[in-house]
């Protein structure tokens, strides 16, 4: 794909970025760096691509090596912000 | 299957990554929001094992629940007060993730030279730097600046032998110079993070945090990945402002932290004043009696109620205040209280505090001056009125919780010693202050043993 239809994209999803977390609220600082923390495990789509070439096997073993890296950092991720945000619903109601 | 649906999968988990963060803006949607971050990440795990370019799946299978099992099963076994380090460690996976699919690519002949640099010396740093500040935080190397000698010359050295490697080798393209290129990007994240102190780690964090992200991106434009383009960038930005309100928090430049060094200088001028003055000791129950009789009482938390998981017993202690004697109990945070942005936060939600009487610095501030007890809990730097008006200390222009505006201030400390950034604290000395001395759980558990006698 031409790179600066990429470049295009990348900028615009900084913009959409910057709005949406300076909506995030301050007591929820934590949660939101796990949360983007599950979210930039979607790298696993890169290690998926790698790992799925079959025809250099080496490039293979490396994929692999990054799916189960990717896979530990999202399911770690949002089962530590499902437990974080657990904890201020259940404020919600006393 | 053709690839209009993958494209469009992937722009349906776009959609929902947005919204998973857009869900934090309140902690009535933040689950939702969490809810829909995962269905995100599966649309497009599930769309990637439908494209062609994968022909094998059950090995990669087996290998992803593997690694879900291990992260799931770490991540509900962590303490809450463990989660800064937790939240270092699963950065540095992902970095690491980056840095193999780098060489993955590179070892299979992908031609996009730059990209794959660039994805793998962001990630070598985002893993090597977040090992350093996960060491740092689980205290298996001392938490304050270690400033090796000529550290900023030799990082400026590292900086541009990373720089060169990096053009020879889009120029050259050999295998070697790629792996050099790995071991002086993981290098260079280690001296980077070393001289950085403890009360820095919300920035650290957070920085580290950006990285991962733009790390994504780097992947995404060497894979021609539209997806891995705009979720790097959303959490690039988010962790990048998160720096940049840690920075503001602490009036420093975001330079100035990275170069290091907080934490080891002291301040000598208030020292040698404060020498003559003496701090009042109290007792635990000369604090539940005055907190008893007080209509007011406004808590400030610090690192030290972390450490000392202090923040189930502060919370019986408001709630006896508040039914028992109808003390009307605030809570205050800083934003750099704990070792994470939000961190005092996420511990008083676990002690099941109503979110409602926690608010942050600008929206209580002024509310010491009708308090008549301000309790100080673990927390040092963050309420050090020398911020205000000592132009030579290291934290002056630091925003600070103006506790001393209370009536009556308690610090629970264990000793008068100084804070993680080296200035002593003359709100010690100072008439209206009663120093509790002791383990911050301790001390609180005893007030509330008082509270509870009549």
């Amino acid at each position: 794909m031409e790179i600066w239809m990429l470049l295009t994209i990348f900028i615009l999803a900084c913009f959409v970025g910057y709005f949406v977390v300076w909506g995030v609220t301050p007591a929820l600082h934590s949660p939101l760096m796990s949360v983007s923390n599950a979210i930039s495990g979607v790298i696993i789509v890169g290690a998926l691509l790698t790992a799925g070439n079959t025809d250099a096997p080496a490039a293979e073993t490396l994929g692999l090596i990054a799916v189960f890296l990717a896979s530990v950092n999202i399911f770690g991720g949002f089962a530590v912000s499902h437990r974080m945000l657990l904890m201020f619903k259940k404020k919600e109601k006393k | 299957m053709p690839g209009w649906i993958i494209s469009f999968s992937y722009l349906l988990a776009s959609i929902l990554f947005i919204l998973a963060i857009r869900g934090l803006a309140s902690p009535r949607t933040a689950p939702n929001g969490n809810l829909a971050g995962i269905a995100g990440m599966m649309i497009a795990v599930a769309a990637t094992f439908c494209s062609p370019a994968v022909k094998e799946y059950l090995l990669i299978l087996a290998v992803l629940i593997a690694g879900g099992i291990i992260g799931t099963f770490s991540a509900l076994k962590v303490k809450m007060t463990a989660l800064p380090q937790m939240i270092a460690a699963f950065n540095g996976l992902g970095g690491l993730a980056a840095v193999f699919i780098s060489l993955s690519e590179i070892s299979a002949g992908n031609p996009t030279r730059l990209e794959s640099s660039l994805g793998l010396i962001i990630g070598a740093i985002a893993f090597s730097g977040s090992m350093i500040a996960f060491a740092k935080l689980q205290g298996l190397m001392p938490a304050r600046a270690l400033l090796l000698p000529f550290c900023r010359s030799i990082n400026l050295v590292l900086v541009l032998a990373v720089i060169i490697l990096c053009i020879v080798f889009i120029k050259e393209g050999q295998t070697n110079i790629f792996y050099a290129l790995a071991a002086l990007s993981a290098l260079l994240g280690i001296l980077l993070i070393l001289p950085i102190g403890g009360a820095d780690m919300p920035v650290v964090i957070s920085i580290l945090n950006a990285y991962s992200g733009w790390a994504a991106v780097a992947v995404g434009f060497s894979l021609n990945n539209i997806l891995l383009i705009i979720t790097g960038a959303l959490v690039g930005a988010g962790g990048s402002i998160l720096s940049y309100i840690m920075v503001k928090a602490m009036n420093r430049s975001l330079l100035g932290v990275m170069l290091g060094g907080f934490g080891t200088e002291v301040s000598t001028i208030t020292e040698s004043e404060n020498k003559t003055l003496a701090a009042r000791a109290g007792s635990p129950r000369d604090a539940a009696f005055i907190m008893e009789n007080a209509n007011k009482v406004i808590i400030v938390p610090g690192y030290g109620m972390a450490a000392a998981q202090a923040q189930h017993v502060l919370k019986e202690m408001a709630d006896d205040l508040r039914q028992r004697y109808d003390v009307d109990v605030k809570f205050a945070i800083h934003p750099v209280a704990g070792r994470m942005p939000g961190h005092m936060n996420v511990l008083l939600a676990e002690a099941n505090v109503p979110y409602e009487n926690v608010f942050e610095l600008e929206d209580i501030n002024r509310e010491f001056t009708t308090a008549d007890v301000a309790y100080v809990i673990g927390a040092n730097d963050i309420t050090n009125p020398l911020a205000k008006t000592a132009l030579d200390s290291p934290i002056y222009g630091m925003p600070v919780l103006e506790v001393e505006k209370a009536q009556t201030v308690f610090f629970v400390k264990r000793s008068l010693a100084s804070g993680y950034a080296g200035v002593e604290n003359p709100l010690f000395y100072a008439d209206n202050t009663i120093m509790l001395y002791g383990d911050a759980k301790e001390v609180t558990a005893e007030i509330v043993s008082v509270l509870e006698e009549k």
